[in-house]
């Protein structure tokens, strides 16, 4: 064996502790090691020629990096080892630096006898490790996008005109997600229907997209390029096909449902469609409340039908598709009414949270666009706007700022001034949080051009008293608790992750963070990353934010799908686990062991198989088998075993 | 007789003399020719005294007016100026305030182009009333209306600091010194008149000011530079009970005295009194005071006036043992 | 303290915003001007609190502060606040609320005798201005 030793510097982070000089001395001499040398920068243009050159000088077969963390540069030295002629997995890394230098800073002699040790041991697994070659592996150019509001929308359309077939699954019967709800929408105050319609109906015809609304996904199976989805496509009790939209159904419906699009303000017929800009224009019965379901009774709508699309006996769908990289855009929900008795919201009808007054603000709501309160119709003349409910609080709700609600309120203060003029609104808020172009401007044109008084604190409470609604508040700029008899008070109530989210990370096998709020791989890096390769995030499913950010991300993880796609194959790391078929039993230990699927029994030949694509190289398995069956490729069991006698030995 | 614009009535402490060619006279005693050219591009500009120049303060003007004369300046009293009103009124609904000083601009304007002033004050009130003169078209025709005047704003309101720094220029007082300061440490000090409102005045960095060092400088001075020279000494709060001024006033001084001034020179009449009165308690406990003068008074000096013109009257700390301890007057003088 | 539209929007609140030209709403509560304003030793309330009062409507406590008479009127607080508002004018339009329908916040007659003979005329003038 010819390996040599590359000891960096890393300037003082590991020069400034270890002693770098000593560490090349010693490891010159060491079993196998044909020449030894340090470098300031190893990463560095001069530092990776350097290491070319040496491997052609010596005629090296083998290296080891003394550096940082494989995590840092491990690509980067395999990648200059195989330029020079050295098969890149016997290239090891030696991590002197997170494992040495930086823990061990007031230590320095024993940094070095650690360095010079973790080398050797390094020195050690290369000794043992097989020239390999990356796996390869097809790529389905097809995409998954879970959730059609308007991240999935733009992720699809992104894809979709680039050439690639999208499969679009939504869980409601209409796309568009929250920005259909919106009346209007900072910092600019445009209509939201109005900028949000041209991309449902894009959608909507799209031939590249495959839109599949009131389905949810099952199940997935496969790996980054080749994964297989079950959809469950659930009954709408409508056969869509042969439905014109034309609405004569739900005009004649006897029965009443409480309207989830209008956030509980309205009741609307058993069999409706959301809204009139709905994308599928098309109709669901809620089998909750329609009557033939109930009661067994009515038949109203199918008798109206013009062209039989009722189907009372239509079931649940279950599609399978193939594709090789999906992107989740689940969004958001709203903090649930229940946990914030000391506004009596879900209590006092007039006690609202910022979507429903978004409906109330629409031309196509419940009140057409008027500014009225629930409870008696009445123009509300003042108005309490409390920022920050549920968010930024531990103890009751989530610490997490919503980023989102001080925006949105001062664009709500803003609209309810336009209507209401000789309104007062107040905001009760903490900090107002508006770090976006135009955003601050916005908010002080709310304070400056349009009456809306902001105060700085909390709501304590809110009761019910004759007509109003009791404030108890305080400014704290002022010092003064504030009392305000309001008309009707609107909540800014947290932005939380979409419900099930937490269970479709666990169906993707990815992961989310304590609330639900699917983990990207790296926080500033790999922001559209989820940990899982080949699955994306997008949206208010990664964290709250608002539109433009929204659109943004959702370009971006578009972006990544198409890089993937314009692979002709992918390559996988060769280094997995393989069974000897002599000693395997077909216990099926391993397959238990196995996080990632990638075993199974032959159960013919009775023996495990490792599916190579699969398997993440983690040895799960090798340590599970009691037959010492399973060989993990260049960690084998002698290589472990030389490796820790070089350190302890 | 003026008449105070406040009271509107005969000032009510009769602070305007009828014998105002006394003042005239300084300015026609110009001295015998220095050389140096000066004489034969002579400046001269019509020239606002105000109230407390003729009272209290006579000896900011005297020695203003010697030293303008020195320097070939003339400056020409307004023939009928009225009071300036002390400070600018604050209230956008009444323009009434505004009558005094724009009836004084608009008889300038007929004098000539630009309009000299000493005092701080009434280069505040009158530069900014000539902002609204000049800006604001509905206030402008009110007070026009009621001094039935067409006065349009287009004079330029001076302070006679920027007279020696534009017109003689810093390099030419330099030179025409004739007894250097010897390095007497001295402590400019703004205070608030001068400087604001900055967009309307523009009359130094607000900030940052450096006209009153770079005079110091030409005198032969040794500037000395502290961070309170830009903050407000309190005012017209002296006339509140319970000494209320004195707090700010202390601060002022202390920040120029911990620096090594030994003395402060100011612009402005309410500054000199206060930062002197303030120093009348501590006086006993830090045992040193630091005189305040006009900066005037140094030019004087500088320039070998006549100890008469200098006018140092009713210090608290007296500038005198200090001015002749570096020579710069001699042993019999005022003060 | 109880707030409603016509305490916060109402008619004195209009009556004072013509007086002073400004549009206190403006003011975001930094505190700037208080942080650079030499007179806060003797006050009651900071400058800042003054304006927040003006906002919340509560006009009446905002001019029974002693810091409308103290306000010496220097501008180091509207030279540089960020929002452009002009204190001094909102301190002057509070003392003007009380001295247009005849309060006399300074008589002249009793000013002590020291102060009199001393002060210059550019101080008794001013006093007059901003105190009767
Ligand atoms: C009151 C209020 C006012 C706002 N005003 C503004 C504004 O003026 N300007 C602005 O820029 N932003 C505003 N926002 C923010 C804006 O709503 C979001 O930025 C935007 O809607 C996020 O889009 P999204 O696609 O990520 O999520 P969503 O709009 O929530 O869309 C997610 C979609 O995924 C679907 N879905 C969820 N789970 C599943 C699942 N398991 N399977 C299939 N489908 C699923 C949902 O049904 C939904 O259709 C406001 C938010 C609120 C609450
Ligand atoms: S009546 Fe029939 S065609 Fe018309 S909307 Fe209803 S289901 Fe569709
Ligand atoms: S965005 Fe504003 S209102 Fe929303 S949680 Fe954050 S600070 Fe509170
Ligand atoms: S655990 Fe070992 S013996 Fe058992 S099936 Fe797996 S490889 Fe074979
Ligand atoms: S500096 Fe201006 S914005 Fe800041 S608190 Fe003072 S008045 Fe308000
Ligand atoms: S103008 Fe008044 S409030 Fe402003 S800094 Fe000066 S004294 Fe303070």
């Amino acid at each position: 064996m010819r390996t040599g030793v590359f000891v960096c510097w890393c300037g003082l982070n590991i020069g400034g502790v270890v002693d770098v000089p000593r560490v090349v001395e010693e490891i010159s001499h060491y079993p196998g090691v044909a020449r030894a040398v340090d470098y300031r920068y190893m990463c560095s243009d001069p530092g990776q020629q350097l290491i070319k050159d040496v491997i052609r000088e010596e005629r090296l077969d083998s290296v080891v990096i003394a550096a940082c963390s494989p995590g840092m540069h491990e690509a980067t030295f395999q990648s200059v080892a195989a330029s020079a002629g050295v098969n890149p997995y016997r290239c090891e890394i030696a991590n002197i630096r997170e494992q040495c230098s930086w823990p061990h800073q007031n230590e320095p002699g024993e940094a070095t006898r650690k360095a010079i040790e973790l080398i050797q041991a390094a020195i050690e697994k290369v000794r043992g490790d097989e020239a390999l070659s990356a796996l390869s592996i097809p790529v389905t150019r097809r995409a998954l996008i879970i959730g059609a509001g308007i991240a999935g929308m733009q992720a699809a359309l992104d894809i979709a005109e680039a050439g690639h077939e999208v499969v679009l699954v939504e869980r409601l019967p209409h796309i568009g997600g929250h920005m259909a709800q919106l009346s209007e929408t900072f910092p600019t105050l445009d209509c939201s229907q109005c900028i949000l319609t041209p991309k449902t109906s894009e959608v909507g015809r799209h031939p590249r997209i495959k839109l599949l609304t009131n389905s949810e996904v099952e199940s997935i199976s496969g790996y980054v390029g080749n994964f297989t989805v079950r959809i469950r496509r659930k009954a709408t009790y409508v056969n869509w096909d042969l439905c014109t939209g034309c609405g004569l159904c739900t005009e004649k419906c006897p029965s009443r449902a409480s309207s989830t699009f209008e956030r509980g303000l309205v009741k609307e017929p058993a069999i409706s469609i959301a809204f009139p800009q709905a994308v599928p224009h098309k109709p669901v019965i809620s089998a909750e409340a329609c009557g033939h379901f109930t009661k067994g009774k009515c038949g109203v709508c199918e008798k109206v039908c013009p062209v039989g699309a009722i189907d009372y006996q239509q079931q649940d769908a279950l599609f399978e598709e193939k594709v090789g990289a999906i992107v989740v855009a689940t969004g958001y929900d709203l903090h649930p009414k229940a946990k914030v008795g000391e506004y009596g919201y879900g209590v006092y009808p007039d006690v609202i949270d910022g979507l429903e007054f978004e409906r109330l603000n629409s031309a196509s709501g419940p009140t057409q666009g008027q500014i009225r309160r629930p409870s008696d119709g009445k123009v509300p003349k003042e108005v309490v706007f409390i920022q920050c409910v549920g968010s930024r609080d531990q103890e009751n709700g989530y610490p997490y700022c919503s980023k989102i609600c001080c925006m949105y309120t001062a664009k709500h203060a803003r609209l309810y001034k336009h209507k209401v003029s000789d309104g007062q609104p107040y905001v009760f808020y903490m900090d107002i949080r508006a770090g976006g172009k135009g955003y601050e401007e916005f908010v002080q044109h709310a304070t400056e051009e349009e009456g809306v008084l902001y105060l700085r604190g909390r709501v304590a409470r809110v009761f019910q008293d004759g007509d109003a609604l009791v404030v108890f508040g305080v400014d704290t700029l002022s010092g003064k608790k504030v009392e305000i008899r309001a008309d009707m008070v609107v909540l800014a109530t947290a932005i939380v992750p979409a419900s099930g989210a937490k269970e479709l990370a666990r169906v993707l096998k990815t992961a989310t963070d304590q609330y639900g709020f699917f983990s990207e791989a790296h926080p500033k890096l790999r922001p559209v990353e989820s940990l899982t390769r080949g699955i994306y995030i997008a949206g208010c499913a990664q964290a709250p934010k608002d539109i433009p950010d929204t659109v943004t991300q959702a370009g971006s993880a578009a972006a990544k799908v198409l890089a993937l796609f314009s692979a002709e194959r992918l390559s996988h790391s060769p280094a997995v686990a393989a069974v000897d078929e002599e000693l395997c039993s077909g216990c099926g230990v391993c397959v238990e062991a196995c996080a990632y699927d990638a075993r199974t029994l032959d159960t013919r030949r009775r023996v495990a198989v490792v599916n190579d694509v699969l398997c993440e190289g983690c040895g799960a398995c090798a340590v599970a088998c009691p037959n010492g069956a399973t060989r993990q490729k260049n960690a084998s069991r002698s290589q472990v075993f030389s490796m820790i006698d070089a350190v302890v030995g | 007789m003026n008449s105070c614009p406040e009271l509107l009535r005969p000032c009510w402490q009769g602070f305007f003399r009828a014998d105002e060619d006394e003042w005239r006279g300084v300015t026609a005693s110009l001295p015998p020719d220095g050389g140096q050219g000066l004489r034969e591009r002579r400046m001269r500009y019509p020239y606002f005294p105000g109230c407390t120049l003729r009272a209290k303060a006579r000896g900011f003007e005297s020695s203003a007016l010697a030293s303008a004369g020195a320097l070939g300046v003339q400056l020409d009293e307004l023939p009928n100026w009225q009071c300036c009103g002390a400070t600018f009124p604050l209230q956008a609904d009444n323009s009434f305030s505004l009558v005094s000083p724009a009836r004084t601009l608009a008889s300038a304007r007929k004098m000539g182009e630009r309009l000299v002033t000493l005092c701080s004050a009434c280069y505040n009130v009158l530069k900014r009333t000539n902002h609204v003169m000049r800006t604001d078209a509905d206030r402008r025709d009110k007070v026009n209306a009621f001094i039935e005047e067409d006065y349009r704003g287009d004079l330029e309101v001076v302070h006679f600091l920027e007279v020696l720094r534009d017109d003689i220029g810093f390099d030419a007082l330099a030179r025409s010194v004739k007894v250097p300061l010897g390095g007497l440490a001295a402590a400019p000090y703004y205070g608030c008149l001068l400087l604001r409102p900055a967009d309307e005045l523009a009359f130094d960095d607000p900030e940052a000011p450096h006209i009153l060092e770079d005079f110091l400088s030409a005198l032969g001075c040794r500037a000395v530079d502290h961070p309170y020279k830009i903050e407000c000494c309190g005012s017209y709060v002296a006339l509140e009970p319970g000494d209320l001024a004195s707090g700010p006033s202390r601060m002022v001084v202390e920040s120029a005295r911990t620096r090594g001034a030994q003395v402060i020179i100011t612009s402005c009449p309410l500054c000199q009194y206060n930062l002197d009165i303030s120093q009348q308690g501590a006086r006993g406990h830090s045992g040193v005071g630091v005189p305040v003068v006009y900066f005037t008074q140094l030019l004087a000096i500088a320039l070998g006036l006549s100890e008469d013109v200098l006018g140092f009257e009713g210090h608290v700390i007296s500038p005198g043992p200090l001015l002749r301890s570096i020579g710069a007057m001699g042993s019999e003088a005022t003060a | 303290m109880r707030l409603t539209r016509d305490v916060v929007s109402g008619e004195n609140r209009r009556k004072l915003r013509d007086i002073s030209g400004e549009e206190v709403a403006s003011c975001y509560q930094c505190g700037k001007c208080s942080a650079g304003c030499a007179m806060t030793g003797m006050m009651d309330l900071l400058p800042h609190q003054v304006i927040r009062l003006v906002q919340l409507g509560h006009i009446e406590e905002a001019a029974a502060s002693r810091t409308i008479w103290l306000c010496a009127s220097c501008l180091a607080c509207s030279a540089r606040c960020p929002r452009g508002v002009s204190l001094p004018n909102v301190m002057e339009s509070l003392r003007v609320t009380l001295l247009r329908p005849g309060e006399r916040h300074l008589d002249p007659a009793g000013l002590p005798a020291e102060v009199l003979e001393n002060a210059p005329e550019q101080a008794l003038v001013a006093g007059l201005r901003k105190y009767t």
